[in-house]
């Protein structure tokens, strides 16, 4: 009798067994610029993804079931994202995507998931993505208008009301500067002048040089992101200007630092507290899931996290959370189960997703930093 | 003078004289064999990439320098010789369009070799600003300018005083009568290639600490060149450095006088009205061709 009993229980595990393994792999799909201008940016989201999909799998997986990661190169090319996602949905069939790591890149994608209705998450910054709201459309980075206020407040607090702009002219680059433009009066910020440069455009001086001619300003804002910003900081020294710089949370990464060299000294920029979460009071809630992050990231691939990787994780643990609480790959079941993630804490912050807010994170979890002895120090 | 025209004027002097190298590389081979040698930005690219490599691996920074123009100097070698010659027979045409197929495989290569990111090289002497009148000038401007007026001053040298320079300029006018008198052609057009390709890599060398170095970095450059050579008279050294100043300066004031968006495209611009009102360039050889 329990020589069957065994033998009936031995049957169902193997039956168990053998239905989860013939369960279908969750499939996650991801296109990012793993190479070209912004491969900064691409580049460890692709090295995150892969982490924590290998992570995640070990654990067992979620479900029970696999996840089967597949990343596509976009370069950076909006043309080339939206043949990539194209492809996600309709060959490879994949149940949501976590990816773009450019504005660019996400709005050319965005009326394919929309048409298609797959949930989607998107590591890029500007606000246009999520505003108004998309109903298949969700982001993990601030967005650049929280940039701009929280770089408002910084310049407020150091008597700073009359400032320059200076843009690049990617889709990132071109809405922060609208936002900044939009916001500026409610914080008392002047805006005396507003340049920009071209997308290839190696030699800024002339534009920098109107800048330090115009009447009474006191700071300068650099829109951008890529190589842009970096050549904009060394001509700013170049041309002796002494008038405190910010950059966008766009170039929060070791990268900029080294491109640009000794003339980052003094640089300030809002970015997600990944940069040096070690500053932090042991009570701040980011503070585990940063330092373990920081640790997985640095021991696996001997290079500096930056905030971009950072995006990356928090798009797929939000999935993956998504994913358990629907308890089903159904497309509209993981949308609204992401529309009611509360408290959850990423490395961008805590995020408080809700049907009319696909961002979920407050300007709180921004902090600004300053280029100090070459590295990033927050800003008390 | 304002200090804010100052200002544009330095800056396009020092794109200006880096376009002059790149347009020289260009006229150099035209020269000696009619071919447009689109693969020039490459050789731009090749010594800067290499400067930043070695430079990163521990070796000094003239060491880095000496080891990346002989290399691109080899790659040009290496082109004329696997690549052009074993072609001599065809069409120019033909020929130019084997240095596109080069350029697109160096591009491809260097991929390879380095990666597709964005590679900054230290400033030969530091990066404090020298204030001339209100304007300000990087001490690798200096630089850029000392080295391409000293190029032009060796090149001269080379083309009115040295045999070879000679044998290189008499191809150039005639190369039936060259070949005539003794002249060995293929020799000439093999030191053409590797002539200009050193020229190309002193240019991306120098501009590597102002503008950055990347696997791409020689479309531009190798356009800009090209529009610069153009403008200047195809064929023509003098011409050549009128040529690249004239489109860094008029790029520059450009920038800061219309709208810096157009940057790159008012090179274009020049290109086109100078092919459609002045074919032969500002210096370039005058008088109808015979048919």
């Amino acid at each position: 009798m329990l020589k069957r009993l065994a033998v009936a229980a031995a049957a169902l595990f193997a039956f168990a067994g053998g239905a989860a393994f013939a369960q279908e792999p969750i499939r996650i799909g991801s296109f990012l610029a793993v190479t070209g201008p912004a491969a900064f940016l691409g580049d460890p989201e692709q090295k995150t993804l892969e982490l924590y999909v290998e992570k995640l799998n070990a654990a067992g997986g979620v479900l029970g079931r696999k996840i089967q990661l597949t990343v596509y190169d976009s370069a950076g090319d909006a043309e080339k994202a939206r043949a990539f996602a194209k492809r996600l949905i309709e060959q490879d069939k994949v149940d949501v995507i976590v990816g773009g790591s450019t504005t660019g890149e996400t709005m050319a994608v965005v009326p394919l998931v929309e048409q298609a209705g797959i949930p989607f998450i998107s590591l890029a910054g500007a606000v246009v993505i999520v505003e108004p709201v998309k109903k298949w459309v969700f982001k993990t980075p601030h967005s650049d208008r929280q940039a701009c206020e929280r770089i408002f407040v910084d310049m407020k607090a150091r008597g700073l009301t009359k400032i320059a702009l200076i843009s690049g002219a990617g889709g990132f680059d071109k809405s922060m500067r609208a936002q900044c433009m939009q916001v500026a009066k409610n914080y008392g910020i002047e805006i005396v002048a507003d340049e920009s440069y071209g997308a290839g455009d190696t030699d800024m001086t002339a534009q920098l040089t109107k800048i330090r001619s115009a009447p009474g300003v006191q700071a300068v804002l650099n829109c951008g992101f890529g190589q842009g910003p970096a050549i904009v900081t060394k001509n700013y020294r170049q041309l002796g200007i002494t008038l405190p710089l910010y950059q966008s949370h766009g170039v929060a990464s070791k990268e900029f630092i080294k491109l640009a060299g000794g003339a980052a000294e003094g640089v300030r920029l809002p970015a997600a507290a990944i940069l040096a979460p070690e500053t932090l009071p042991d009570s701040d809630p980011q503070k585990k899931v940063l330092l373990d992050y920081k640790r997985e990231f640095e021991g696996r691939f001997k290079q500096d996290v930056s905030t971009f990787g950072g995006h990356a994780y928090d798009g797929l643990m939000l999935a993956v959370e998504a994913i358990r609480r629907a308890g089903s790959t159904n497309k509209e079941a993981v949308r609204s189960a992401l529309e009611s993630i509360r408290g959850f804490v990423g490395i961008d912050g805590v995020f408080n997703f809700s049907p009319t807010d696909h961002v979920g994170l407050d300007v709180s979890g921004l902090r600004i930093f300053e280029v100090r002895g070459g590295g990033w120090t927050v800003v008390k | 003078m304002s200090a804010e025209f100052l200002q544009f004027l330095l800056a396009g002097l020092t794109a200006g004289a880096i376009y002059a190298l790149v347009a020289l590389g260009f006229t150099i081979i035209y020269n000696a064999s009619h071919v447009i040698n689109f693969a020039q930005g490459e050789f731009v690219m090749i010594g800067g990439m290499t400067t930043v490599s070695l430079a990163a691996a521990g070796l000094p920074l003239p060491a880095a320098i000496a080891a990346a123009v002989l290399a691109a100097a080899a790659v040009g070698l290496a082109l004329e010789k696997f690549a052009v010659e074993p072609a001599r027979g065809a069409s120019v045409v033909t020929l130019i369009i084997i240095t596109i197929g080069a350029s697109i495989l160096l591009r491809g290569l260097a991929t390879l070799v380095w990666d597709k990111k964005i590679h900054a090289l230290k400033p030969f002497s530091g990066d404090a600003p020298i204030r001339i009148g209100g304007a300000t000038l990087a001490p690798q401007s200096l630089w850029v300018l000392g080295v391409t007026l000293v190029i032009v001053l060796l090149l001269a040298w080379f083309f009115n005083r040295t045999l070879l320079g000679k044998a290189l300029l008499a191809t150039s006018h005639n190369r039936l009568a060259a070949q005539l008198v003794g002249i060995n052609v293929r020799r000439v057009l093999l030191v053409s290639f590797g002539l200009s390709a050193a020229l190309g890599a002193i240019a991306g060398i120098l501009t590597a600490p102002i503008t950055f170095t990347s696997w791409d970095v020689g479309i531009m450059l190798g356009l800009k060149g090209f529009a610069a050579a153009i403008l200047g008279g195809l064929g023509s050294g003098p011409g050549a450095i009128v040529g690249g100043l004239a489109l860094g300066i008029v790029e520059a004031m450009g920038a800061g006088y219309v709208s810096s968006a157009y940057k790159d495209a008012i090179a274009f611009v020049v290109l086109l009205a100078v092919l459609f009102f002045l074919p032969g360039g500002l210096l370039g050889r005058r008088g109808a061709e015979r048919v």
